[in-house]
């Protein structure tokens, strides 16, 4: 959190169909929801909430071509031009030959850039002092945040209507 | 929603609620180390030991302290390389290709099976070490700048792509694996009574908290890591087959090589999960986690594999016989009929004979037999690595050159070696890390769970130690 000193309603829920419900009907009521925190995955919670859809694909596939053009300039530029050999017979530029040393180094690449940028995106770091609301959401609870400054509704109005959607604690919470 | 078929047998048994995963696998981890545990990890570390003045004299003294001749110039090295690589392969097939193919079940069991994946390369690039005689000059096999001008290494020759695959295959395996870890990391830093746990848990756990924009991205993020594994997985195995495959030798010049790995890999691989998990679910207690279903599934797929490979041999064999090269011919013939004939009948007694018997339902099911086979089974992949190996070396062109191979106590020891370091560390994995994957377990207790609790999250261990009740207990 770069912001500090913000007021934010935490709502815990029991269960994970109940929380994605909430979702939806507190958007429904047009208040904007920071965030929901999960033990596990659920699926279509980001996009209930509002969140745009991951580009870390893209991110892969940059990694992927630049880890094949890598290999490409390693293989060839080595067993061709700074020291041609002929071995077996074969051409110093068999080309085939490098295929398999481009794919594992193209799948290299991919897999390292793309963990790295998904663990800078989500500022994960071993250092990283994580943003809980509440403790028990890496367990068996299902936490809603929602940030106070940027809706336009009440306090109290906002934690009726999550109170209403089915949270068993509202809380609220200066982070 | 959470959606599924009636018919379809639960995958955690006993009402598990979510509070409860967290409790059961946690324990284990919180605990202090077991009687059992401490005995388990002593003879480790003494096999280990033993193993490593096995290996100190190895290198001090030069391969020669090994079985080797002129004829039989690889043979218990490679061996248990291509062995251990082909356990590794299970662990990837497991989380990667079964998550493309959406079976829930592999939730239970991927986490250890990756565990094993890690700890099995580790082992078979110890025996890549090995055999080079001068591990200090292991990074020759890297394309380095070099004092030579520089010479590169041979991007032509399937030494080198072994070197590309098994060196990805190892990082990526980690990667896969600490990703899927990280979440599980951070229930335990939550949980976390002492300061130095939950330094040692937060820091590996890297700040997570579970927001749904992280959880989206980690769902897409194990998608392409399960998608670049695959092909990897295959690649790998196809790849140490090359080895083979590209050479001019009887027996092992041919085009069947890289699937026929491949399955062999899976199907040993398996069975090596099978030993750990059967050890594992008893040891933990695991028993609503791990149940038959699973045990049934693994099962179909030895039998499956088994019978992959057993088909391969008999194609090897009648192509032998069809190629009419007299060469080829004589390498399968020799191989079932020659000295080594016990080799070869070991292997298609255990690998061809022994996974059949789990076309019987009774048997698929039965924890001894599943155990029983499984050990069978790893034998027998054993003595085909052997075989192949060297069957083909030890009667080559010339018969005043034909030689036997028999191991001497460094062979054997190198090889215990590998044992000692593979107990010591899924032993300390299975301590200090969940021993399986809590996050996604929790995700598809709804739809596979027997029969839920009216409140599925549970109580979790704060609230119950908290609670007045419990206090009453505990007096």
């Amino acid at each position: 959190m770069t912001d500090a000193n913000k007021k934010f309603l935490v709502g815990v829920y029991d269960d994970d169909d109940v929380a994605l419900a909430a979702v939806n009907k507190i958007k429904s009521a047009g208040v904007k929801i920071y965030e929901v925190y999960s033990p596990f995955a659920i699926h279509g919670m980001d996009t209930a909430i509002g969140h745009p859809r991951t580009r870390i694909g893209i991110a892969a596939f940059c990694f992927g071509l630049t880890g094949l053009l890598c290999a490409i300039t390693l293989t060839t530029w080595t067993m061709g031009i700074d020291w041609p050999m002929v071995i077996g017979g074969k051409d110093p530029l068999s080309f085939p030959n490098y295929v398999p040393v481009m794919f594992e180094l193209t799948v290299l690449f991919t897999a390292f850039g793309m963990t790295i940028t998904f663990f800078l995106s989500n500022g994960l770091g071993p250092t990283v002092k994580p943003l809980l609301f509440d403790p028990r959401c890496t367990d068996n609870k299902f936490v809603m945040a929602i940030d106070l400054s940027k809706n336009k509704m009440s306090e109290a109005e906002i934690a009726s209507l999550v109170k209403a959607s089915g949270a068993e604690e509202v809380s609220v919470k200066q982070v | 929603m959470h959606v599924t078929s009636p018919v379809r047998t639960p995958l955690v048994t006993g009402g598990k609620t979510y509070a409860d995963v967290t409790e059961d696998i946690c324990k284990q981890v919180e605990g202090k180390p077991t009687k059992e545990w401490k005995i388990a990890f002593a003879i480790s570390v003494v096999v280990l030991l033993y193993g490593t003045c096995c290996l100190f004299w190895t290198w001090w003294e030069g391969l020669g302290v090994w079985g080797l001749n002129k004829t039989v110039g690889w043979a218990w090295d490679i061996t248990n390389f291509v062995w251990w690589v082909g356990i590794g392969h299970a662990g990837t097939l497991i989380s990667a290709i079964l998550l493309l193919f959406r079976q829930k079940w592999r939730t239970s069991i991927n986490r250890a099976a990756e565990a094993m994946t890690i700890f099995a390369v580790i082992c078979a690039a110890s025996f890549i070490l090995m055999h080079m005689g001068r591990p200090w000059m292991a990074h020759w096999a890297l394309p380095l700048p070099n004092t030579f001008g520089s010479l590169w290494v041979n991007f032509n020759s399937p030494l080198v792509w072994d070197v590309f695959a098994i060196s990805t295959y190892f990082s990526v395996s980690c990667l896969f694996w600490y990703v899927g870890l990280v979440p599980d990391l951070a229930t335990i830093r939550d949980r976390a009574q002492n300061k130095v746990s939950k330094f040692i848990y937060g820091t590996l756990a890297m700040g997570w908290n579970g927001s749904a924009k992280t959880w989206a991205r980690y769902e897409y993020i194990s998608l392409i890591l399960a998608g670049l594994s695959t092909p990897l997985v295959l690649s790998v195995h196809t790849i140490v087959s090359f080895d083979f495959a590209t050479s001019v030798i009887p027996g092992w010049h041919t085009t069947i090589f890289p699937p026929y790995f491949v399955a062999g890999a899976i199907f040993s691989g398996f069975a090596m999960v099978q030993n750990l998990m059967l050890i594992a679910r008893v040891v933990y207690k695991l028993e609503d986690y791990i149940t038959f279903e699973h045990i049934e599934l693994m099962n179909k797929v030895i039998t499956l594999t088994g019978s992959i490979v057993g088909c391969a041999y008999l194609t090897e064999f009648f192509i032998a016989w069809y190629s009419g090269v007299e060469y080829e011919s004589y390498a399968f013939i020799n191989r079932a009929t020659g000295p080594y004939w016990w080799a070869y009948w070991a292997m298609m007694t255990c690998n061809v004979i022994s996974p059949q018997l789990f076309w019987s339902r009774s048997l698929r099911r039965s924890v001894k037999w599943t155990f029983f086979i499984s050990v069978i089974v790893n034998i027998g992949m054993w003595f085909e690595r052997f075989v192949i190996i060297v069957t083909s070396l030890h009667r080559d062109y010339i018969p005043s050159s034909w030689a036997m191979f028999s191991p001497t106590m460094f062979d054997i020891g190198d090889y215990i070696f590998s044992f000692g370091l593979f107990g010591t560390l899924f032993l300390l994995f299975s301590k200090y890390l969940p021993v399986i994957n809590m996050a996604e377990v929790k995700g598809v207790l709804r739809t596979t769970s027997e029969k839920l609790p009216a409140k599925i999250s549970g109580v979790s261990k704060a609230d119950r130690l908290a609670s007045p009740a419990y206090k009453k207990d505990a007096e």
